[in-house]
Formats: C-alpha cells, sequence, structure tokens
C-alpha cells in the first residue's frame, strides 16, 4: 500500500512541476492565437511596415513603434550597459569585499522600486530638464532611454557582477605575477573570461527594456510617430498595447494582440540569446 | 608615445569609480527625493482612510487592502506549484530531456514582460471565463509571473540541504515523500520563504498586469470576484491623470516604503538561510 502512496506523490507532483512549462505553452497560444490571423487579414506588410495607425479608419501599421520602441531600447543600453558593467567591475575588483558586500545587495534592493515610481520622477524631474535645456515636449526618447536605462542598471550590476566574481583566482594571480597593473589584468584576462556573462547581463536588460511599459507610457509622450530628434515623443510597441487596450474591441483589440505577439516573439528570442550564453559558460567551466 | 601602465591605471579606476558613484547616487537620489516629498503628506489618517473624490481627497486604506490581498492570493496559488515543481526537480528525478524542458519553460516564463502577462490575463481570465476584473483574476495572472521566482529559489534551497539529512531519514526506514515532508521542507523553508518574498514584492510593484486583470476599483472588496486597486495601480492613475500630485507623493512613498521592507525581510532571511548552512 506505501509504494502506492509514494507513486501517487510522484505523478502528482510531476503534473505539478509542469505548471510553469503549461503556462508558458498556454500565453503563447492564447496571444499567438488572437494575433497571428489579425497579422495574415491585414497583411504583414501594412501591418509591420505601416506608419499608418488609425484603429477607427482601419489603418493598422506599427511601424513607427517597432522603430520607437529600438531607439528608446538602444538609448537604455547605451546608458545602462557601459554604466552597470562599470559598476560591475570596480565593485568586483577595485573594491575590498566588506564594502562590494553592502552596496550590491542595496543595488539589488533598488530593483525592487516599482516601475511607475520611476516613470513619475521621469515626469516630475527629467522631462522638465529636458523641455528647459533641450527644447521640445520633454516627454520624448531621450527621456524613455534615460529612464529605462536606470532602470535597467540592477539587472547589469548584478548579473555581470557574479559573472566576474565567478572568474577564478588563478586567472588574476597569473597576470598579476606575469608584471600586469591590476587594471591591465582586468581588461587583458578577466573580462575576457566573464565574456559570456557580461553580454547575457546586457541582453536581458535590452529585454526588460524592450518589455518596460508603465514607466515608459509616462515619459515618453505617446505620439505615434517616427522620431527625428532625440526631443521627439514617441510611442512603443508596450505603451500602444497598454495605453489601447482599455477601450478596443473586435479588430482593433485584434491588433493590440497582433502587437503583443511582435513583442513576444523578439523578447523570446533575446532570452534564449542571453540564456544559451549563460549556459555555454557554466558548460566551459 | 606610450602612457605608462600606472597610469592607464589611476585613470581607469576613476572612471570606473565614478561610474558606480554615479550609479548609487542616482538610486539613492530616487528614494530619497520620493521619500521627501511623499512622507510629510503620510499620517495614520493618510493610511486608515478611504480615498474620497477618486483620490483628491481622503487616504488609501482600500487600495492598501488590495495590496495585501492581491499578492496573497497570488502567493497561495502560485507557492504550492512552485515548491512542488522544487520538490519534483531536484529529489524526484535526474537530469533528463524533460527536467531540461520544464527548467527552459520556468527561464523563458521569467523573461516575459509584465505587459504580455496583462494581455494573457486579460483574454483568458477576465473575458474567456468570465470572471471579470477581480482579485481572483489578478491574482491568478500575479501568480504565474511569481511562479519562476518561486520554483528558482526554493530549488536552490532544497539542493542546499546536505545529502547526509537524506541519508539519515532514508536509513531510518523514511519513504521518499515523509523524507521531503519532515526533513528536506523544514531544513530549507528559510529559503521558500525568502522567495515568498521576493514574489511578493514584485507584486506589489507591479501595475501593466495588474490593471488589465484586477481592474482599478476604489471599492472595498468582499469577495474574490470584486476589483480591487493597488497602491501601484492607485499611484499610477494619480499620477497619469494629474488627480493630485501631493497624494500621488504620499502613496509612492507607502509604495516604495513597503516594497523596500518586503524585500529587506527577503534578503534578511537569506543571510540567516546562508549563515546557519555554513555553520
Amino acid at each position: 500500500m506505501r509504494i502506492n502512496g509514494e507513486k501517487i506523490v510522484k505523478y502528482s507532483l510531476m503534473l505539478v512541476a509542469f505548471s510553469a512549462l503549461a503556462s508558458l505553452l498556454l500565453i503563447a497560444v492564447f496571444i499567438l492565437k488572437e494575433g497571428v490571423p489579425f497579422m495574415f487579414k491585414v497583411g504583414l506588410r501594412d501591418f509591420l511596415l505601416s506608419s499608418d495607425w488609425n484603429p477607427q479608419a482601419g489603418k493598422f501599421g506599427i511601424y513607427p513603434m517597432i522603430v520607437a520602441s529600438l531607439y528608446v531600447t538602444f538609448g537604455a543600453m547605451l546608458i545602462g550597459a557601459p554604466l552597470g558593467v562599470a559598476g560591475a567591475i570596480f565593485l568586483t575588483e577595485f573594491v575590498p569585499t566588506p564594502v562590494m558586500r553592502v552596496i550590491k545587495p542595496t543595488i539589488e534592493l533598488l530593483a525592487g522600486i516599482p516601475s511607475v515610481v520611476f516613470g513619475f520622477l521621469g515626469v516630475m524631474v527629467l522631462a522638465p530638464m529636458i523641455r528647459s535645456t533641450m527644447g521640445g515636449p520633454g516627454l520624448s526618447v531621450l527621456a524613455a532611454a534615460v529612464i529605462l536605462g536606470i532602470m535597467v542598471l540592477p539587472t547589469v550590476i548584478s548579473i555581470s557582477t557574479d559573472a566576474i566574481a565567478a572568474v577564478p583566482n588563478s586567472y588574476r594571480e597569473g597576470a598579476l605575477a606575469l608584471g600586469a597593473t591590476r587594471w591591465q589584468s582586468v581588461h587583458m584576462v578577466i573580462i575576457k573570461a566573464a565574456r559570456s556573462g557580461i553580454i547575457a547581463s546586457i541582453i536581458l536588460a535590452m529585454g526588460r527594456a524592450l518589455g518596460e511599459t508603465m514607466a515608459v507610457i509616462m515619459v515618453a509622450g505617446n505620439t505615434v510617430k517616427i522620431p527625428q530628434a532625440l526631443t521627439d515623443p514617441v510611442r512603443t510597441l508596450t505603451a500602444n498595447i497598454a495605453l489601447e487596450m482599455a477601450n478596443a474591441t473586435g479588430l482593433a483589440r485584434e491588433a493590440l494582440f497582433a502587437t503583443g505577439v511582435v513583442l513576444f516573439v523578439v523578447i523570446m528570442i533575446l532570452n534564449a540569446i542571453a540564456l544559451s550564453a549563460i549556459k555555454s559558460r557554466v558548460r566551459k567551466k | 608615445m606610450r602612457v605608462p601602465p600606472k597610469i592607464t591605471q589611476v585613470i581607469a579606476v576613476t572612471i570606473l569609480g565614478t561610474a558606480t558613484l554615479l550609479t548609487v547616487v542616482i538610486l539613492v537620489f530616487i528614494i530619497g527625493f520620493v521619500l521627501s516629498k511623499g512622507l510629510p503628506g503620510v499620517n495614520a489618517e493618510f493610511l486608515l482612510s478611504a480615498p474620497k473624490d477618486m483620490g483628491r481627497a481622503g487616504g488609501i486604506f482600500t487600495t492598501l487592502v488590495g495590496t495585501v490581498l492581491l499578492p496573497l492570493v497570488a502567493v497561495i496559488i502560485a507557492l504550492p506549484l512552485g515548491v512542488g515543481t522544487a520538490v519534483y526537480l531536484s529529489e524526484y528525478t535526474r537530469e533528463t530531456q524533460l527536467t531540461r524542458a520544464l527548467r527552459f519553460g520556468t527561464d523563458c516564463l521569467a523573461g516575459i514582460p509584465s505587459i504580455i502577462f496583462g494581455l494573457f490575463g486579460f483574454i483568458f481570465f477576465v473575458v474567456m471565463l468570465k470572471m471579470g476584473w477581480c482579485l481572483l483574476s489578478g491574482g491568478l495572472t500575479l501568480a504565474i509571473m511569481v511562479l519562476p521566482t518561486i520554483i528558482r529559489t526554493s530549488e536552490e534551497a532544497i539542493l542546499a540541504v546536505p545529502k547526509s539529512y537524506r541519508e539519515v531519514s532514508f536509513s531510518l526506514g523514511a519513504t521518499r515523500w515523509e523524507t521531503v515532508l519532515k526533513v528536506v521542507l523544514p531544513n530549507a523553508l528559510p529559503g521558500i520563504v525568502t522567495g515568498v518574498m521576493l514574489a511578493i514584492g514584485r507584486s506589489i510593484g507591479e501595475t501593466a498586469a495588474v490593471i488589465f486583470t484586477a481592474g482599478s476599483s476604489l471599492r472595498m472588496p468582499s469577495s474574490m470576484f470584486d476589483s480591487v486597486r493597488t497602491m501601484s495601480v492607485h499611484f499610477y492613475i494619480l499620477a497619469c491623470e494629474g488627480i493630485s500630485d501631493e497624494k500621488a507623493y504620499a502613496t509612492a512613498a507607502v509604495l516604495i516604503i513597503s516594497v523596500l521592507l518586503v524585500n529587506l525581510a527577503a534578503y534578511g532571511m537569506m543571510h540567516r538561510f546562508i549563515s546557519r548552512r555554513s555553520k
């Protein structure tokens, strides 16, 4: 009898273990089911490459949103990646361990600041600053990129620090024994050894920036237009979904799911690249 | 002319140090700014009275209730699923194609942006299952969102329990399940609680996935099928619709403090767990 009980436990646990994968598939199926037929109804070209977004008139071109998402995400990376990686290198290589043990958790704690708070600060502090110094409405590509760049800092720092700290000490000692300065050992040996982890942190941060919604809605200005300047307002893919969700019905709602499909696919690809970069590092060791 | 390595080093370290300092200053500024603007508006009356006139006056009591209930529902749903998954992966199976697929699913789920969760929760729970905007729809959506966090931290905690504990239990004649229940899980508990705290922290701060699934009603919920508004959603609406900057700052201050306290508790828990392990 006892053996049977164990079997029941084993198989129920196995069933439970499918929950995450099943949820992922359920989400994928629903978003695709709602979005993909729409893409073919409107035509891929008119959906992805047209700049005409006017759901009331049956025009569903998301090209400006794609461009906006790319600009904002790359802008965020230009700010977040160098700052974050520099921070990670400094904290692991040039700061005594006890100090790092205080600063790293503090930075990770800040990953918990809700995105709406970042957005609000963008509106209250950053946007007026941009408006008065560079002109334009303030709510802009630049504002969104800066806020997202700050928001991804904890992700970049936390994962890069782990990657750099995982480089064996013998590498450092070897470089120093050959007469290299600390900085030479860092940029010639350690960064190379930790490269895949650092790249993974940047790609994961990119996925986060691309998928961020509330902060971007608040600071990007949300005008459907291909931006000509850093100070132009834009609407990203995520903002498009969130802004129109509340009152969209029928075809317009399908269009939002199709926007979701584009986002979903791009982020899945980014995550797959980041995950395989992390995995290959683990295998190399 | 070649710059001497010593000088390059000084330049490099200065740049790196400045970048790090900048990061810390920015993050501290954000918290400091919100707290200094918001805290003067926070008092017992603000916390304990219901919002009036769309939030222009009164306090945040009903949103505070929503902020407690919604993560609670999410965790109650996600905890058994997450811990069950972790137990299965670490105690009941070897590394196979199947476990690799299950881990891959978990990793991918962790990378999905919250707006996609919102979109899915809306079409699946709210529209298709006809549950409407309610506590349960929001809780289920958040449960899926925090599932990877709970699975990962639980698995790490379970793997950190020494093998000898299990061997002793088996040698005393306990079955695998008895061992899991009476030896492994009690020893992994602090780690699992850390995961739960992190999940609660993330749920409290979430807006995009909540606003489309739990709605934004300011009334006090009386059942799982009532719409609730969390503090993050309330703050978003106050800020975005320009209802009241003063109330928005005060709400943001309470929001940040809650999230930081929950995360701090999580880290404290983890620290205790690690130091006990290494004894």
